[in-house]
């Protein structure tokens, strides 16, 4: 009895992890199959999917407008929700409830919706279907996000750091960008992140916004409709390597800056 | 006083702990009477936290047992211990209210509900928050929490309550009051109190006996008074408050009094020692005395350095042969900085310490 | 220059974007679903006739499709807290304090990865020469190999598996912040593990799954890709008809009409959840 209460916990975590990393796994050693079949039996390794991923230029293309869009979204988003967080934190507004519920409101909306409507509105206004599209939609979809994470982060404790440098003089640009920015990094950093991934991630608004400069979600879409290949496995694959980096620099700088404000 | 019972309420047997290589709690024992009011005092660090939690089953000690009622409770998790505790940040269940916080103890032990919950009413008007039961934790004062926290442990009836400076988050005023009831609510009860605080003041005004711990081990152990006006050792002198403590080597026994050779000559002072022992001298500030006492010693002239208004006496920094003396002179004296002054002290006041 | 405080304009955009590429695109939407299609062109009559086709198609196509979806983001939605709830415990209070942080990147670590890809991959593990059919074949289970892919139950596990890694960070969050002295106090006052974790760790975790359990709700029921790639065409949700009425024949307004019956669902959900989700400021 007590030894099962001891291992049941490890056994479980290991189950959960195979869960959650087979179909990666999967993934990533039918990349290196040498045939034309993307599922068992293996026959690799083999790097000529991977040669022909690289010379694909629709991937590629599709891989620097993903960071593009991702990159620049991200940006506008922390930039548009740290404003928001400090003004409604810092002062106290007859409206400030009804901002707020404005504000997070998309995240109560399918991203689905949230593309429709914005097709329709572009369609109406004669605008057309671009990267900046994308980008305006995912904007969209992660202020409340940056929003949210940069707000919780801008209480009592950090207000009254702020009024000490007002009390040894600073002005208000001085002490939001020597003060509240790097007091807020660490945050700031993960708020970016997380809209660049979502971004970086989304398929259905840059599906509906996009017709000839598209995202890679987009082009291994429109793979898949021609059925699976070992060539799919290797760009899921790629993806897959490109979010690890993103999360190992994003966990080494926040693991940075909590030392040295430890 | 407490009555004194057959067995001690709890016994600390050779109990010690080692954490990670290092000694947190060197072997020691410890007796606590029932209806004792003990105060576990010591800086930060010093290993009194850890002791609380032996008892209440929070630590397991490295080494040695922990006795309550003269049974053996060493291996039993804190459920099973007849022990409660009123933990640092009260840690109340902020998704029950009042009644639920302190009928919770009761239910855990299956007592029916309306007869818990009738308890914990009773508990709630005993520790003055008669009519509060629906309220939730947020809605609370820190003192009300602080009562709330010593409701809910006192109503399950333990043998031992277990304070962990509970009265650290508590503005000065709160405290005194906080503690002055502490004392009340505990000679109403009868109850065994272990309380633990860093605070000097909070022990004396509370304690029956004083436990001063230091780097994990007993400096000191008494009444306030004892401690404070004769403490045991240099550390206990020092963390009882402000002492002047003078370094010296005994140059001669005298039987039942010894004489020794400071900074500021010789001094014959209560206590036996052997010749050649390097002591130190204690004396309080209020223990100086401005004007020759009948049974006293001459400490030598000194200048008045510093001062400082304090209300009820002026607290002044005398320079003594090279040495920095603290006193309390009265205000009618009216000293004046650059003064000369001779001082005194009642020979019964100087504390002789070996260690 | 008082006047140009951030404090005093620092929303302005922010609101302004969202006003604009938010709002407008919900009202101009909403207008759309009142609309009809003549001759090809699109015009605003006021008509409810795609709320009517919603509720009277004859086949029972687009309430079917509301049922089904509601099933199975149901479905998963308590799956994914099954699963995510004793992950999430184990890392917090089971996994050392100082590997923590690092099991807890790597339990999510796909999560990170293309949605698209973690979709499809499971038709890797799932289909007849998948991974799983190998496995029960090598292991004499299984006779003939059985497609696991294109199916309801694929649409759940695809779901679960993107949703249980969500869930067990927001629970994980949660239950990390529940201060240790709540479960020493409870077991000072006598409660064994079990109770414990009954009236005190798991009450107080409830906004953890509740916020996670919301975004999942809100999440799978709008997706399009994990049911289009996984649950074939047996069986269609709703974001499945609103696609099919954009792409094949662009009736903008019938599909604005499904997407207003959807949010209404969310809204429903946000309602039922609203209590539980309180923005706090740290």
């Amino acid at each position: 009895m007590t030894a099962l209460y001891r291992w049941a916990p490890w056994v479980y975590f290991a189950a959960a992890l195979l869960f959650i990393f087979l179909p990666v796994l999967v993934l990533i050693q039918f990349s290196f199959q040498s045939g034309l079949a993307p599922v068992p039996p293996f026959d690799g390794p083999s790097l000529k999917w991977w040669a022909k991923v690289l010379a694909n230029r629709k991937i590629t293309d599709g891989l620097t407008n993903s960071l593009l869009v991702g990159l620049g979204s991200a940006f506008v988003a922390t930039v548009l929700g740290f404003l928001a967080a400090y003004s409604l934190a810092r002062k106290r507004r007859r409206l400030s409830g009804f901002y707020q519920f404005l504000l997070m409101a998309p995240i109560t909306v399918s991203y689905l919706i949230i593309g429709m409507g914005l097709q329709i509105t572009f369609n109406y206004l004669g605008l057309g279907k671009s990267l900046w599209a994308i980008g305006i939609g995912h904007v969209v979809i992660n202020l409340p996000l940056t929003f949210a994470i940069l707000y919780s982060q801008l209480g009592e404790h950090q207000a009254n750091i702020e009024r000490a440098a007002y009390d040894l003089g600073a002005g208000d640009w001085r002490v939001v960008l020597e003060i509240t920015v790097p007091m807020l990094w660490p945050s700031l950093l993960a708020a970016f992140f997380i809209a660049a991934t979502l971004s970086w991630d989304e398929f259905v608004i840059a599906f509906l916004m996009s017709r000839f400069d598209v995202t890679l979600p987009v082009v291994i879409w429109s793979m898949l409709r021609s059925g699976l290949s070992p060539e799919l496995n290797a760009t899921g694959t790629l993806v897959f390597i490109i979010s690890i980096l993103a999360v190992g620099v994003v966990e080494f700088l926040l693991w940075r800056s909590r030392k040295h404000h430890a | 006083m407490p009555e004194k019972p057959i067995s001690p309420r709890v016994e600390l047997r050779r109990v010690s702990k080692v954490y990670e290589n290092v000694t947190v709690v060197e072997t020691l024992d410890l007796t606590i009477a029932a209806g004792e009011f003990v105060v576990l005092l010591g800086p930060s660090g010093s290993g009194k936290t850890t002791l609380l939690n032996m008892i209440g089953g929070f630590a397991n000690p490295s080494a040695g047992q922990v006795l309550i009622d003269g049974e053996d409770v060493t291996d039993l998790p804190p459920a099973k211990r007849p022990t409660a505790t009123v933990f640092q940040d009260y840690a109340l269940f902020p998704h029950m209210s009042l009644l639920n916080n302190v009928a919770f103890g009761l239910r855990m032990r299956k007592v029916p509900k309306a007869e818990r919950l009738a308890k914990a009413a009773e508990m709630l008007r005993l520790v003055g928050l008669d009519g509060f039961g629906d309220r939730g934790i947020h809605q609370l004062s820190g003192g009300q929490r602080q009562r709330v926290a010593l409701a809910r442990a006192m109503a399950v009836e333990p043998k031992v309550l277990l304070l962990d400076e509970p009265l650290g988050a508590l503005d000065l005023a709160l405290r005194r009051q906080m503690q002055e009831e502490l004392v009340r609510l505990q000679r109403r009860l009868g109850a065994t109190f272990v309380h633990v605080t860093h605070d000097q003041e909070e022990a004396m005004s509370i304690a029956d006996r004083i436990v001063v711990v230091n780097k994990g081990g007993i400096e000191d152990m008494g009444p306030p008074d004892r401690v404070y006006l004769k403490p045991a050792s240099l550390f206990a002198a020092k963390f009882m408050g402000e002492s002047n403590v003078l370094g010296g080597r005994v140059v001669e026994s005298l039987g039942g009094d010894v004489k020794v050779e400071t900074a500021l000559g010789a001094i014959i002072v209560p206590g036996n020692s052997a010749a050649g022992a390097a002591v130190h001298i204690a004396l309080r500030p209020e223990q100086l005395l401005l004007a020759p006492h009948p049974d006293g010693v001459s400490l030598g002239r000194g200048r008045v350095e510093e001062l400082s208004f304090q209300g009820t006496h002026c607290r002044c920094h005398c320079r003594v042969a090279g040495q920095d003396l603290i006193l309390r002179a009265p205000v009618s004296v009216g000293l004046t900085p650059g003064q000369e002054v001779s001082l005194y002290a009642a020979r019964t006041d100087v504390v002789l310490l070996q260690r | 220059m008082k006047g140009w405080n951030l404090k005093n304009w620092g929303h302005a955009p922010a609101l302004a974007w969202t006003a604009v590429f938010f709002v407008a695109p919900l009202i101009a939407m909403l207008v759309m679903s009142f609309s009809a299609r003549i001759d090809g062109k699109i015009t605003l009559t006021w008509t409810l006739d795609n709320y009517r086709s919603f509720l009277t198609r004859a086949d029972g196509t687009f309430v079917g499709a509301l049922w089904n979806s509601i099933e199975v983001t149901v479905l998963t939605t308590i799956i994914s807290v099954l699963v995510a709830y004793p992950l999430a415990y184990i890392l917090a209070y089971r996994v050392p304090k100082n590997w923590q942080r690092f099991a807890l990147v790597l339990t999510v670590l796909p999560f990170w990865t293309s949605y698209v890809v973690r979709s499809y991959s499971w038709l890797l593990v799932l289909s007849e020469n998948g991974i799983i059919n190998q496995f029960l074949l090598w292991a004499g289970i299984l006779d003939t190999p059985i497609g696991m892919g294109n199916s309801r139950f694929a649409t759940v596990l695809g779901f679960v598996h993107f949703f249980a890694m969500l869930l067990t960070l927001t629970i994980y969050a949660n239950l990390v912040q529940i201060k240790d002295s709540y479960r020493k106090a409870a077991n000072d006052l006598g409660a064994n593990g079990w109770q414990a974790f009954w009236y005190i760790t798991l009450p107080l975790s409830v906004p953890g799954v509740a916020v996670g359990a919301f975004l999942t709700f809100v999440l799978a029921i709008g997706d399009y890709i994990t049911p289009q790639i996984l649950g074939g065409a047996k069986e269609m949700l709703l974001p499945q008809a609103v696609m099919l009425q954009i792409g094949r024949q662009a009736d903008f307004p019938l599909a604005s009409a499904l997407s207003m019956i959807l949010m209404l669902v969310i809204t429903a959900a946000f309602m039922v959840f609203a209590k539980r989700l309180k923005m706090e400021r740290v």
